[in-house]
């Protein structure tokens, strides 16, 4: 029996866990119960449907357009997500979307170009999700200090721009400040890792049966990949949302 | 309005509309600006002063008319460039991250300590404030840091947004002495202010705006006999 295999009797009994902490919300009366049953259901049906989705891509024989649309399908609805958190950061919409391919064409290109992994729906389709699921938070909070920023420091950057600076220029350390503040939380998990937490994808092969040191070879391919995407990602959107912020003729535009 | 009464203009405004389209400050004002002395710009709030000053380094354009400087419109200019050469100061003196050198070298990457050292003497401030960091400084320091680093460009027109306005009254004189000081040296000066008695302290012309319309325009003495009493009070006229 493969170590992963849960049956329908196992995933019953960890639900026992679910209702310990009904339990908890009716005794300290958090009045939680209902959300906690609902956010269980509801985690239980989200991923049952995606791992039926997932069938028709992850096999030896699916064709790839399937992870194609897939792919598609998760870049559009990532870049809803950003628009729907940062709804007034101007073309949040379009500029994360391409934020986010560019981001998979880079990172996934480097991973597959230089094949450490195959390409095939079981590898493409996950790797890319890593890429977007981590990139979304950063990319979120990149969009809306740099827009919020604008505002802010307003005297300051139009300080530099009557001295005679590009828009480019006066926008530079705001950008610089923005960006460091996306990518330092991701360095600092990444330097933790394996001493306060083990991450998620090495303890999932672990319980599948991997061997230890070969989980650890796929997480620390992960871990590169999360940085070198959230990196990407942030990058493109600040330079795609500087681009809005100002005007041909270096103005600031007022909002 | 013309600037017969006074020297010939460097900035020339005509028919210009500007603000927020659909709730304009400026309303079609027409002016041309002095090419020596200081400028004072007076009005109550929200007449459109500032919005003013900053269509002439084109921090914004305006909705509509046109403006030139030495004969050319404002338009055909690279913005970069002209802003190298129409230096603007503000209300709250815009610090950057650093030391006074290191704001320096936003103005101008190339400048050696001599000059540094030089520009910060010709504003009043001791030479070893180079390396202070720029956020220490006192408001009127902060604000002849500020002028310093704008004269860096060497600009041949600086405008001030109300440059002292946050300051006290010892850093207000300095910094005005300081402007009277540019202005004499051949760099002339759009000035706004608020405070009537340092317009008839710096103003060698004036142009009073109210509700978005010139109102007066002419040398205070001129200005002091206006027919409007609104006018001559903007102006601090003797009653």
């Amino acid at each position: 029996m493969n170590r992963a295999d849960i049956s329908l009797l196992g995933l019953a009994a960890s639900s026992i866990l679910i209702a310990v902490a009904v339990a908890i919300s009716l005794w300290r009366r958090l009045e939680l119960e209902r959300e906690l049953i609902w956010s269980a259901l509801r985690a239980l049906v989200q991923l049952l449907i995606v791992g039926f989705a997932l069938q028709l891509v992850v096999d030896d024989d699916d064709p790839l357009i399937f992870t194609f649309i897939w792919l598609v399908v998760m870049h559009v609805f990532a870049a809803y997500t950003t628009w729907r958190r940062a709804q007034d950061v101007p073309a949040v919409f379009g500029l994360s979307l391409l934020a986010y391919s560019a981001s998979a064409v880079a990172t996934l290109g480097v991973l597959f170009g230089f094949q450490v992994y195959e390409v095939e729906g079981r590898t493409i389709v996950p790797l890319a999700g890593i890429v977007v699921g981590n990139s979304l938070s950063a990319t979120v909070l990149v969009s809306r200090r740099l827009f919020d920023a604008a505002t802010e420091r307003r005297e300051e950057i139009e300080g530099r721009l009557a001295l005679g600076l590009s828009a480019n220029d006066a926008f530079q350390p705001v950008l610089r400040e923005s960006l460091r503040t996306a990518l330092v939380p991701q360095i600092e998990t990444t330097k933790a890792v394996g001493i306060i937490a083990l991450p998620g994808a090495m303890v999932g092969l672990i319980l599948a049966g991997t061997d230890p040191v070969d989980a650890v070879r796929v997480q620390i391919s992960v871990m590169y990949l999360v940085l070198g995407s959230v990196a990407t990602t942030t990058a493109v959107m600040s330079l795609g949302i500087s681009r809005k912020l100002f005007t041909s003729a270096d103005q600031l535009i007022r909002r | 309005m013309t600037a017969s009464t006074t020297a010939p203009a460097t900035f020339e405004l005509t028919d210009v509309v500007a603000g927020p389209a659909g709730a304009p400050i400026l309303k079609g004002i027409s002016l041309a600006v002095p090419c020596t002395g200081i400028l004072a710009v007076a009005g109550p709030s929200g007449a459109g002063k500032s919005t003013l000053l900053r269509l002439l380094n084109r921090l914004d354009d305006p909705l509509s008319g046109t403006i030139t400087w030495n004969g050319r419109d404002l338009t055909s200019i690279d913005p970069r460039a002209l802003r190298r050469q129409v230096a603007m100061i503000f209300q709250k003196a815009p610090i950057f991250t650093g030391t006074v050198f290191d704001n320096f070298t936003v103005a101008d990457p190339a400048v050696t300590r001599e000059r540094a050292r030089h520009v910060l003497d010709h504003v009043g401030m001791p030479t070893d404030l180079l390396d202070r960091d720029a956020d220490r400084l006192s408001g009127g320091e902060a604000q002849r840091m500020c002028i310093a680093r704008a004269l860096l460009t060497e600009p041949a027109v600086l405008l001030a947004d109300e440059p002292t306005a946050a300051l006290d009254t010892a850093s207000r004189r300095t910094v005005e002495d300081l402007g009277r000081l540019v202005a004499d040296s051949g760099v002339p000066i759009v000035w706004i202010t608020h405070d009537t008695v340092q317009l008839r302290r710096l103003a060698d012309h004036a142009v009073v705006l109210v509700d978005g319309e010139v109102a007066a325009f002419g040398h205070l003495a001129e200005l002091d006999e206006h027919s409007s009493a609104q006018v001559r009070e903007l102006v601090g006229a003797a009653p």
